[in-house]
């Protein structure tokens, strides 16, 4: 790390006493991102020329207003840095500089994919110029960018009418992926301008998502050049815009397009080639908006507290349970609106009773206050049981709730004693005692 | 046995002074018999200590601890017995092995040496000797090995006199195949197993010697004790019932046997059923059958015995002899054949079916072959354990066969049963050694006594042999004098000299051999150095401490087997499996992971919970019982079970090396991956080049090893224990 840089927060304070200097640093700590306000605060953007601040400033202007402190920064800045004192100084990175070739300071792919591992989110946005720094970037993320430098989607279909464009690479997408989570309840009825390259979600990713996928007409190729060999991507598996959700949780937003993030494209007007409607304003302001909310944890981010789980009857928490135990197990699930946690409502949560393949799997009742309950019986197998709650849906962060339990089987004096079946046998054993004594005195005293 | 006593005064200082108590006494002048009792109870509790001591080798060499890896099981059963209680114990459920299954150890385990060495704990502590109850386990083994001697004094006396059973003593103290499992640290189910099983035959012989009802009683216990501590009682439940039909068709049925094998059999049954472990068998399982069978046989015996009595016609008793006999034994087969055939009496187990095959479990079973105790036992390893009780076995047979008594013939059949047992397996010698004592003390007492007869015929010349010809003296006060030439009583001297000459052998072969071979803990290594100085790897410890240490309370490790036991009781963390191999399914898991690619086996291991991976490796330091010697039998065991593991896949040419020439697979399966990571850089003897792999002696083929879904955790000083963590799934893939 630089020492000449003088970090932000610093500055500010600089002319307090060093006393002083503590508060506002730990009343910015307090906004950042924690798992108890999961929403980030402090976000760098690194942009490859400052004029993307004004030309892109609905986009920003939008995060702003909903409290998060954006940070510009030109790309290659030697003193950008993302930690500092084992500390990161940031709960969000947007990339906005398609074309820089190597990060100024300490930033480099293997510092972004840290960044992300360690919980942070993170939007890309490339363009044409993509460079393969973006590009290696976003395959760290499970996303392939078109590798012919020149190539952009085109769609003799689905493009957007203008009086400029006669590539019809400005296109008018509107599949979307099907998550409120995501998009937000409102619909989006606009299409969504795009111009820009593709790129294709590596198949042997599971977490990352086409939120914005092409037209099955889509093509990525060279608009210049004659197409020689077929394309590399196309149809829908070009995807506009994916997501990632991490397995912390962490998120990440990948486009091929800056366009589509800026003013011009968010004011004009779109007409879809074919369709009847112009739509006055094209969907971009909404979809872009409603997924950075996504992205920045506003929304679809769940907590698990409060697991219990005991014996029917019973209120403290067992070490172990027996074979065929009555048992009841609870738990709260939350969401995070942005601004407090509300009780998470569904009917879909379920617990596993799990040793090695689920012995029981239930599906919990919910209060609609976000208390989630079940109770069953332990099965008639001893072993160490786990209590699962996996619970993973589209657009929501995965709760995986484990917790370890053994079940152990009888005692040797729990079983049952007397029971009816037996009477033969204690039967034919006291009368064998009772035939043995009289079968020796018998023996011994007669004669 | 004179060998024995001057072995003694070389060892031991205590005892010296024993020695000139009785020399002082002998000027009191004691009658002829009380004498000869002074003489024979000194010698019983010289041998007493004798075998005691000789057995503390390890404990003075090392230090005092449990060896090998099952003595590490039982000793963390006696420690939460003594701490928790017997019916803790009893209804232990122990989730820290066999992760995710558990393992009730109250239902299977013999309790028998965990009970004993707790009720010597809790006596001690009584009588107010603050011991740790590690000392005690760690003792209990050479307790129970002097306890055996006495057994085997007076088991050698009722089978022939009582020089028989003095020798039979000293023999049985020192002998290697019995000290193999019993010195001290090797706390395990023989040490105090072959005290019992002497026992009960003891016991048993004496019933049926008496034919009484308090022998054949007391023989019941005897084999209650047995059953309580060792599978192995299944060889008296088999080898009583043959000996009872030995003595039914040679015509020395009598009624003594009949109190005696009734009673030792129902009685014995009813108190084995109280074992947990055991339970119904005996009734349900195959292997009890033969007793059951005999059992009914005698009283068919009986009653025929009875209806002879009553009906004079020989002729009718034909008809009818021949009418009983056909339908008990139509009706002995057919409830054979029925409840064979619904389940009931459970089929042999494959362990006993290799005993009568011995290439069964080669064949069907790898899991008991991979045993190294379970192979053939080589010629080399009987001359080493018997040395020249090999040679004095069939003279004492000789000398059995000419007195033949009910007695003689139940320790002809043990010793010949036991020996072709022995051959079969090596861990076997155990049972045979024994036998292979008394009969041989047979031979040695009967030479010498003879000898001595002939030295002794001329009155009295020199008192041949001073104290150490205790046996022969007293041999020969009883012995009848007979005319012999001078010529013959010279001959006499010189074969007496010469079984003298042999017995000191025999008591320096025994010495050197527990010495040596015998008294390694096997959890601390040792080896010479370069200058001949005795070097210590204490691997082993130093990664089970790490264990115990650095990783989470409820971390899981995988191991191969055998150290299972280990982990547990000196890392105290949950393993996936161990050492009580009762789920083979379980095991060929683990032998399949370790025998897949990283990306396959780490589907397994996120499976099974696993965060900790362990092998042993010996490529540093020469160690050649490590992981990758072993690996053969993890394929095979995870191929009986996953076809997908092929054995030839591992090998080129049906040959296994781990070379540049090595198969593929074999190269980046997870066990060469995690035995030689990084190990390519290391050179580990001079003039050979890095990545020189000491215990198999080649340069090994794949040096640029990258692990991609582990990682290296912690490797102990002389890398033989290489721990290495399992990382959580990538985030963002």
């Amino acid at each position: 790390m630089n020492p000449r840089m003088a970090p932000r927060m610093q500055s500010v304070v600089r002319f307090l006493s060093f006393l002083a200097c503590a508060i506002p640093f730990v009343a910015i700590l307090g906004l950042s991102f924690s798992p108890e306000n999961p929403t980030d605060r402090r976000i760098l953007v690194l942009v490859d020329d400052l004029a993307i601040k004004s030309s892109h400033s609905i986009y920003f202007k939008s995060l702003q207003s909903r409290g998060y402190q954006l940070d510009f920064q030109l790309a290659d800045d030697s003193k950008i840095a993302l930690h500092r004192y084992g500390q990161y100084l940031y709960d969000g990175l947007i990339l906005f500089s398609p074309s820089i070739e190597r990060f100024g300071g300490s930033i480099n792919t293997a510092a972004i994919a840290e960044f992300v591992d360690s919980g942070h989110d993170l939007i890309i946005a490339a363009d044409e110029s993509a460079s393969d720094l973006i590009r290696e970037v976003a395959a760290e993320c499970g996303v392939d960018f078109d590798e012919d430098p020149g190539a952009v989607v085109i769609d003799h279909t689905s493009y957007a009418v203008s009086g400029t464009d006669g590539d019809h690479s400005l296109i008018a997408a509107g599949d979307f992926i099907k998550s409120a989570a995501i998009l937000g309840s409102k619909t989006v009825e606009a299409p969504i301008l795009f111009r820009g390259i593709g790129h294709s979600v590596n198949p042997a990713n599971n977490l990352v998502l086409k939120v914005l996928s092409a037209s099955p007409a889509a093509y990525s190729a060279n608009p210049k050049t004659k197409l020689a060999n077929p394309p590399a991507i196309y149809g829908s598996s070009i995807s506009f815009v994916s997501i990632v959700q991490a397995r912390n949780n962490a998120r990440v937003l990948i486009s091929g397009s800056l366009k589509m993030f800026s003013d011009q494209f968010f004011l004009s007007g779109v007409l879809k080639a074919g369709s009847p409607i112009k739509h006055k304003k094209s969907g971009n302001e909404q979809f872009l908006t409603e997924i950075s909310k996504w992205v920045f944890h506003e929304r679809g981010h769940l907590k698990a507290v409060n697991v219990r789980h005991h014996k029917v009857g019973e209120v403290d928490e067992p070490l172990m349970y027996r074979i065929n135990d009555d048992l009841e197990y609870s738990v709260e699930i939350f969401e995070w609106s942005g601004a407090s946690w509300e009780p998470y409502v569904a009917n879909d949560v379920q617990i596993q009773f799990y040793m090695m393949s689920p012995y029981v799997l239930k599906t919990m009742s919910t209060d609609q206050k976000g208390k989630y309950h079940a109770s069953f019986k332990v099965p008639d197998v001893y072993g160490v049981f786990q209590f699962k709650v996996e619970y993973q849906r589209l657009g929501y962060t995965s709760l995986s709730l484990s917790k370890q339990i053994p079940v152990r089987p009888f005692r040797h004096n729990e079983y049952e004693r007397f029971i009816t079946a037996a009477f033969p046998y204690y039967g034919a054993s006291f009368s064998m005692m009772a035939g043995f004594l009289v079968f020796t005195i018998v023996y011994l005293y007669n004669k | 046995m004179g060998a024995t006593v001057k072995m003694e005064k070389n060892t031991t200082n205590p005892l010296t002074k024993e020695q000139k108590g009785f020399l002082a006494m002998k000027g009191w002048k004691l009658k002829t018999k009380q004498q000869e009792l002074l003489i024979r109870v000194s010698i019983l509790l010289l041998v007493y200590v004798l075998a005691f001591i000789t057995r503390l080798f390890s404990v003075l060499r090392y230090e005092s601890m449990i060896h090998e890896f099952d003595p590490y099981f039982n000793y963390r059963t006696t420690l939460y017995l003594t701490q928790k209680g017997f019916y803790e114990f009893w209804n232990w459920f122990d989730y820290e092995s066999w992760y995710p299954l558990g393992r009730i150890i109250g239902g299977t385990l013999y309790p028998g040496l965990m009970v004993t060495a707790a009720i010597i704990y809790w006596g001690l502590r009584f009588l107010r000797f603050a011991v740790h109850i590690r000392e005690v386990c760690v003792l209990t083994a050479p307790f129970f090995a002097s306890n055996t001697t006495l057994v085997a004094y007076f088991f050698g006396k009722e089978l022939w006199d009582s020089g028989a059973g003095l020798v039979a003593a000293a023999l049985i103290a020192i002998c290697p195949g019995y000290i193999s499992r019993s010195v001290a640290g090797s706390y395990d189910n023989e040490g105090v197993a072959i005290f019992a099983l002497l026992l009960t035959f003891y016991l048993f012989v004496k019933a049926v010697k008496t034919g009484s009802l308090a022998w054949a009683l007391a023989s019941a216990f005897g084999y209650f004790y047995m059953v309580s501590a060792w599978g192995g009682y299944v060889f008296i439940i088999n080898l009583i019932p043959l000996y009872v039909l030995v003595l039914l068709i040679t015509g020395r049925y009598s009624m003594r046997l009949y109190v005696a094998y009734n009673c030792m059999y129902v009685l014995g049954m009813l108190l084995a059923m109280q074992i947990r472990f055991v339970g119904f068998q005996h009734v349900q399982s195959g292997e009890h059958m033969a007793a059951m069978g005999v059992f009914f046989l005698m009283q068919v015996f009986y009653f025929l015995d009875w209806v002879k009595h009553q009906l004079n016609d020989p002729k009718l008793f034909h008809a009818f002899l021949r009418i009983t006999v056909s339908s008990a034994v139509g009706l002995g087969a057919l409830a054979l054949g029925v409840g064979t055939a619904s389940g009931y009496i459970s089929p042999w187990t494959g362990r006993f079916y290799s005993l009568l095959d011995p290439t069964y479990a080669k064949d069907h079973i790898p899991i008991i072959a991979s045993v190294s105790e379970h192979q053939p036992t080589a010629w080399s390893s009987f001359m080493f354990d018997f040395h020249i009780l090999l040679i004095l076995f069939p003279a004492g047979l000789y000398f059995c066969f000419k007195r033949l008594s009910d007695a003689t013939i139940f320790i002809m059949m043990y010793g010949l049963t036991s020996m072709y047992f022995a051959g079969v397996m090596v861990r076997l010698i155990l049972v045979a050694t024994p036998a292979v004592c008394l009969i041989s003390a047979i031979a040695v007492s009967a030479t010498i006594k003879n000898l001595t007869q002939v030295v002794r015929s001329k009155p009295k010349t020199s008192p041949s042999g001073s104290s150490k010809g205790a046996t022969g003296a007293k041999a020969a006060a009883k012995g009848s004098f007979d005319q012999s030439l001078p010529l013959e009583r010279n001959g006499a001297i010189a074969l007496l000299l010469g079984a003298f000459y042999l017995l000191s052998r025999y008591a320096i072969h025994c010495t050197w051999v527990t010495s040596e071979a015998y008294s390694s803990p096997s959890i601390v290594l040792a080896a010479r150095g370069a200058h001949g100085n005795r070097v210590i790897f204490d691997d082993y410890r130093e990664a089970y401490f790490w264990l115990r240490q650095n990783t989470p309370p409820d971390a899981k490790v995988m191991s191969w087997w055998d150290y299972g036991y280990q982990i547990t009781a000196m890392g105290n963390r949950t393993v996936i499996v161990d050492n009580n191999t009762w789920n083979n399914t379980h095991i060929a898991t683990v032998g399949r992971a370790m025998s897949s690619y990283e990306d396959e086996a780490y589907e397994i291991m996120r499976s099974l919970d696993v965060d900790y991976v362990l092998v042993v490796f010996g490529g540093v330091t020469g160690y050649s019982s490590d992981d990758i010697n072993k690996f053969l039998w993890m394929v095979r065991i995870g191929g009986g079970v996953f076809p997908v593991i092929k054995e030839p896949d591992y090998l080129v040419n049906g040959e296994y090396r781990v070379d540049k020439g090595a198969a593929p697979k074999m190269l980046n399966c997870l066990m060469y991956k995690l035995s030689y990571y990084r190990f390519g850089e290391l050179t580990t003897e001079y003039g050979k080049p890095p990545g020189y792999d000491r215990a198999r002696g080649v340069e090994i083929g794949n040096k640029d090893i990258k692990l991609e879904h582990l990682e290296e955790a912690f490797t102990t000083s002389n890398w033989i224990v290489r721990i290495y963590k399992v990382k959580p799934p990538n985030n963002r893939w």
